[in-house]
């Protein structure tokens, strides 16, 4: 049998959250992801860009079938995720980290957490001490395995949310602004991990930001606004427009919208340039 | 008027084995009127910090005064101080939990002893501020996606109108229009009404375009406390510490070695472009 190439398929996905009346009736509906077709392949890093509200946790969380399709349909490694039978395999495929660590961290100490989920699956003992090791070394949060996490601050929190997702070994992890809290340094630092899991560990990454420093490593961009996919393409590609990204209400890398204005003030500098590197490159060939 | 601390320590769970320092002997005088941005690691004790300045946590040792008065001493109105410094959380579910929206935002000034018809009108225009509109306000708080909350906890706290404005990572999860939209409309009010605000932010970009004096913290204790040009002068001790300079300041460092006649302490995009455009005409004249 051929493996697969694509991690994730989705055709016409729509969600509505329903609200319902005392008496039961439906008295609101929000169609909060409108329509999307997609796909991921295995090994991609994929960006999802988008305004508050233009339905990107909502997508995030059919992935690991929190939520399931309203209309259409969403595969994850072949599996439908509106099958029930596939629940079980399809949360072992796909691993999240969410906005929020509070939400999701449960244990007293930081290796116990970290620990939870591989026990959860099953995993002999000793490997389990090994996975929390490694997972907490690639956070860089291994000098607190002892500590309680309710007391740690915002990004350590986050930090050790990661790492508990990690120890799960999962195909394909999706995370949902997880450096929103975190100083330039844990932020670098997460990136770095989670561009390692995706390089040599051949884990497929979705990664949710309003960072658009960090979407410059991936390969594939998507764009989104007000429930539907409005643009798909690498970063190059997607941040080259400045403009239509504005209207969007996201931006551009700071190297980026530097040289865009370079360029309106008449420096003539190409398109698409994403790094500090190449800024000072391109600035070096006109002085 | 301002607000002083003098040799403020705390420290979470005294005498167990979990016992944390997370201040240390901290001084600090806050003037009135100031736009102040407050940076450091993440558990460098920023929350903890800013949570003393309205009451919330009570120094271990020490002395805070606002305005004169001692808030330690046994007749000080507590709850006049939390109206007049008011905090927005860094996590907005932990501000948030009124059954709708309006009622939400409404908390506050009633609380301060405004009519009903008074605190909606507070409470509407607060949140035109932060960009919710009006079709939200019968939405449950905790049915909204991460930056609608976000904006809503905001709404809070501006409501009512506070002489000292604490933000705790207003803008994590902000879209990229969100965060210059909210910035902007707080600068404003600092600008229209005078009042003070203590933005505490992991982007150095933002902290580097607002304020006008960054107080650095490090390990519980303050390392810089300065105009955010002669910070970000510091910006390799910076790293060293978790953080970095904003993203340009590295550009026109790299300018500069190359031999670019640029002011290599440029911390925004706008003071980049001009002195990159500046050392471009310079040369076309000598040339
Ligand atoms: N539990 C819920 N019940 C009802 N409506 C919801 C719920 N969660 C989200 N929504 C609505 O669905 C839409 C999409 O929300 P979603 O959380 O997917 O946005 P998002 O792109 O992740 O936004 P953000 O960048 O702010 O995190 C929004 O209009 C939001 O108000
Ligand atoms: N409730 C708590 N109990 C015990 N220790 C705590 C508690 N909250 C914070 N700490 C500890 O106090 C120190 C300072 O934490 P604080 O939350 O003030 O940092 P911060 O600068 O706001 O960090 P971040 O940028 O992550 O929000 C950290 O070492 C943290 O682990
Ligand atoms: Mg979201
Ligand atoms: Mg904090």
């Amino acid at each position: 049998m051929e493996e697969r190439k694509e991690m994730i398929t989705a055709d016409k996905l729509a969600y509505n959250y329903i609200k319902y009346d005392e008496e039961g009736r439906e008295k609101e509906k929000i169609r909060a992801v409108d329509g999307v077709s997609f796909e991921v392949e295995k090994g991609d890093f994929v960006a999802i860009l988008g305004h508050n509200g233009s339905g990107k946790s909502t997508l995030a969380k059919h992935i690991n079938a929190l939520l399931t399709p309203s209309e259409g349909t969403l595969w994850v490694n072949g599996m439908d995720t509106s099958d029930e039978n596939n629940l079980w395999d399809v949360r072992q495929s796909a691993g999240m980290v969410f906005q929020n660590p509070d939400n999701q961290i449960i244990g007293t100490i930081v290796e116990e957490d970290v620990g939870f989920g591989p026990e959860n699956m099953g995993v002999p003992t000793k490997e389990i001490w090994e996975r929390v090791e490694e997972s907490l070394k690639a956070v860089n949060m291994l000098k607190y395995r002892h500590h309680s996490p309710n007391k740690l601050s915002g990004g350590q929190k986050q930090r050790v949310a990661i790492a508990g997702v990690v120890a799960m070994h999962p195909k394909c992890i999706v995370l949902d602004e997880p450096t929103a809290m975190l100083d330039p340094n844990g932020r670098k630092e997460v990136i770095r991990a989670v561009r390692a899991l995706n390089q040599v560990e051949d884990i497929t990454v979705i990664l949710i930001t309003h960072y658009m420093e960090e979407v410059i490593y991936a390969n594939k961009v998507l764009v989104m606004d007000d429930g539907k996919v409005v643009m798909q393409g690498t970063p190059r590609e997607i941040f080259s427009q400045v403009e239509t990204l504005k209207s969007y209400r996201l931006d551009v890398p700071q190297a980026t919208l530097l040289a865009w204005e370079l360029k309106k003030a008449g420096l003539d500098l190409p398109d698409g340039i994403l790094t500090r590197e190449e800024l000072v490159e391109a600035l070096c060939r006109l002085y | 008027m301002s607000i002083v601390l003098e040799n403020v320590c705390y420290t979470y769970s005294p005498g167990t084995a979990y016992e944390i320092h997370a201040l240390k002997n901290i001084n600090l005088e806050i003037r009135d009127g100031q736009f102040i941005g407050l940076i450091g690691h993440t558990g460098s004790g920023k929350s903890t910090l800013v949570q003393h300045l309205n009451g919330l946590v009570k120094a271990t040792s020490g002395r805070i005064c606002f305005n004169g008065e001692d808030i330690y001493a046994q007749n000080y109105d507590m709850r006049r101080l939390r109206g007049k410094v008011g905090l927005v959380f860094q996590y907005p579910e932990h501000q948030l939990f009124e059954v709708d929206v309006l009622s939400d935002v409404c908390f506050g000034p009633k609380n301060q002893g405004l009519s009903q018809e008074e605190a909606k009108k507070r409470a509407r225009e607060a949140l035109r501020m932060v960009g919710i509109s009006e079709e939200y306000e019968k939405q449950s708080p905790f049915e909204l996606s991460g930056g609608q909350k976000r904006r809503v906890a905001i709404a809070g706290v501006l409501a009512m109108e506070p002489e000292v404005l604490i933000l705790d990572e207003p803008t994590a999860g902000l879209d990229p229009r969100g965060r210059d939209e909210i910035l902007d409309q707080i600068s404003l009010l600092h600008k229209e009404r005078g009042i003070t605000v203590i933005l505490v932010s992991h982007s150095m970009e933002d902290v580097a375009k607002y304020v006008e004096r960054i107080i650095v913290m490090n390990q519980g204790e303050v390392m810089y406390d300065d105009v955010p040009r002669e910070v970000f002068r510091h910006y390799k001790e910076l790293e060293r510490v978790g953080l970095a300079a904003p993203q340009v300041t590295y550009i026109m460092h790299t300018l500069k070695e190359k031999g670019f006649d640029v002011d290599e302490d440029a911390t925004t995009i706008e003071e980049a472009k001009e002195t990159i455009l500046e050392a471009f005409r310079k040369k076309g004249s000598k040339t």
